[in-house]
């Protein structure tokens, strides 16, 4: 199991990015469809809102591929570890 | 303390937290569920910057501010503590609220209408943003090990039951103006749809006098006491990558699905019964009140259960059913709201009812007209009303004639209902569980931080959003009208996987550390 949860961690990895193109490129292609304020302020906040949580994605899928979550923390001294 | 006295302590930091909790799911869904007649007041159609204070009213509130909310407040819970940090965001939301209730009109002071009204719904995201991390905490951290699931799940029954408020206190009081109903929807739209706004301040005054008799959590008073409570609780929830995994975990493999599940089941699927399928204001509105009647109590069946199996299962297996049938739930919608076999009647208007709507930047207008109303033989009533197109030199395009308004059988009528009953079932599966886990996830001096932020981006961004990216990709994909479910379809499948691979079904026995 610890295995499929690392080579999974590349997947999350990849996610991300692939998730903020297609965003991306489906903002451009609706604004460019209808360029009106309604529509640049919609995928404008779309954009922003779910770029940090790509990055998100990302840094999960490094954990994960680190081998971060093989054990998950049961208390408060683990937690507290650095 | 005996048990029959600490049974009695533990209903009241329920009753008092979810109260509390309900009132500001009420606050928070007025606005969304007056949305149209609150743009007609506030943001005039036609005004490109009315029409951007609308549009980050309706964005901004929902997904910005929400998780901003969660840790502006998540942090001063974890610095001065659970009581008074949920007393803050329950006057600020019952504030907010009663103030859009009074807010002149457009026509009376221009601009700033919308300006405050904007500064006041963003206000009501911030504030919802703080109090649920805040009530789910408080009652979990006064609950026994082998019952958090099932007193934790009374705070989860609130959203649901917010919604439920404040779709049932709309309908009454737009059914309540004038004995004739025309007149008394007439009434609601110009003045009526303040007094639910209004309404805020008399419940929310209960509640903060509930909630000011109420002490402070006993973990958070403990670790006060000991000076343990953190110095820094957004640095050590997301600084440091033990939290920050947990975080990350929590969001991803939990809160991101139960969040589409849940819009989905409640949001989305009453948009779709009234703008996709064209059923009545009335019965959409009062097919999703039944389902909500009928499962609520699930909330706490599941709730309960994690105690007993855990919480993970419970929550993957509503994902899972979810995205294995909305494809058929939402087909069903679409078959039963067919024309239902032959007219037996057509009934033409003595003066056909005409609205005619300006487009944007441009000087056509569509026109609709009310032709006719069709009887069916199963006693259903559609109207039918040409869609036309009046352009700008005066000629008119005529367009097609399509049934609008559908008033159903009650056959029919209850059919719905036991569809739009297993879609908020998956939400009480993915939803009622939740608290408790999300608690047993991260340690009480950094508790209400942590938890709250996946929680807000979970519902507010990835769940929030789905009413809006659901309709656009039926814009956009327009010969297939239920490719708006593969949003939550999608986002539900990535957050089963992950859930199902690294979180633990393990129950915590012990929260407090």
């Amino acid at each position: 199991m610890n295995a499929l949860k690392k080579y999974l961690g590349v997947l999350w990895i990849l996610l991300g990015p692939i998730a903020v193109y297609y965003l991306i490129k489906t903002a451009a292609s609706e604004i460019a469809k209808k360029p009106e304020i309604d529509t640049k302020i919609q995928w404008g906040v779309f954009v922003v809102v779910f770029l940090p949580i790509a990055i998100g994605m990302v840094i999960f899928g490094y954990y994960a591929l680190k081998g971060e979550y093989a054990h998950l923390p049961e208390n408060s001294k683990e937690t507290n570890e650095r | 303390m005996n048990q029959s006295t600490a049974s009695k302590g533990i209903w009241k930091v329920i009753a008092a937290s979810s109260v509390g909790t309900l009132i500001e799911w009420y606050d928070f869904y007025i606005f969304g569920s007056l949305a149209t007649i609150i743009a007609q007041q506030f943001f005039p159609s036609g005004n490109p910057t009315a029409a951007l204070l609308s549009t980050l009213a309706t964005f901004a509130a929902g997904f910005i501010v929400r998780p901003f909310g969660a840790l502006v407040f998540g942090r001063l819970g974890d610095l001065i503590g659970r009581k008074y940090t949920f007393l803050l965001t329950l006057v600020i939301m019952g504030g907010s609220t009663f103030a859009i209730g009074l807010v002149p009109g457009y026509a009376s002071i221009g601009f700033a209408a919308p300006l405050i009204v904007l500064v006041l719904r963003l206000l009501q995201g911030l504030a919802l943003g703080g109090e649920y991390g805040g009530a789910a905490t408080y009652v979990a951290e006064h609950s026994p090990p082998d019952k958090r699931g099932y007193y934790t799940s009374w705070i989860q029954t609130t959203a649901t039951l917010g919604l439920f408020l404040s779709l049932g206190v709309i309908l009454i009081v737009r059914h309540s103006l004038h004995s004739d109903l025309n007149e008394s929807i007439r009434r609601f739209d110009d003045w009526g749809w303040r007094i639910p706004f209004w309404l805020s301040i008399v419940l929310v005054g209960v509640s903060i006098y509930i909630r000011l008799k109420m002490k402070e959590s006993p973990l958070f008073s403990k670790i006060k006491a000991e000076g343990k409570i953190s110095v820094n609780p957004l640095k050590e929830s997301f600084g440091h990558k033990m939290n920050l995994k947990m975080v990350l975990l929590a969001l991803f493999g939990a809160t991101m699905g139960q969040g589409v599940v849940w819009y989905t089941g409640q949001f989305y699927a009453q948009s779709f019964v009234e703008t996709v399928c064209r059923i009545s204001f009335d019965q959409s509105r009062t097919i999703l009140i039944w389902a909500i009647l009928f499962a609520t109590p699930f909330f706490v069946v599941f709730g309960s259960w994690s105690d007993k199996v855990g919480r993970k299962w419970i929550m993957i297996i509503g994902m899972l059913l979810a995205i294995s049938t909305y494809h058929i739930i939402f087909d069903q919608f679409l078959k039963l709201s067919e024309p239902p076999g032959q007219v037996t009647r057509v009934v033409e208007p003595e003066v056909p009812e005409i609205t005619t709507i300006a487009r944007a930047k441009s000087s056509d207008s569509i026109r609709t007209t009310t032709k006719a109303f069709h009887h069916f033989e199963n006693g259903s009533v559609y109207k039918q009303v040409a869609i036309d197109t009046v352009k700008a030199d005066g000629t008119i395009k005529a367009g097609p004639l399509l049934y609008r308004d559908k008033v159903v059988d009650t056959g029919t009528y209850w059919k719905f209902v036991a569809l739009v009953f297993v879609l908020v079932l998956y939400v009480t599966m993915v939803y009622g569980p939740i608290a408790a886990f999300l608690v047993e996830l991260f340690p009480t001096r950094i508790r209400y931080t942590s938890m709250s932020l996946p929680y807000h981006i979970g519902n507010g961004v990835f769940g929030g959003l789905t009413p809006f990216i659901a309709t656009l990709m039926t814009t956009i994909y327009v010969n297939d009208k239920l490719s708006g479910l593969w949003y939550p379809i999608v986002v539900a499948a990535v957050c089963m996987i992950i859930g199902a691979v690294y979180i633990s079904n393990r129950i915590d026995p012990d929260v407090n550390d």
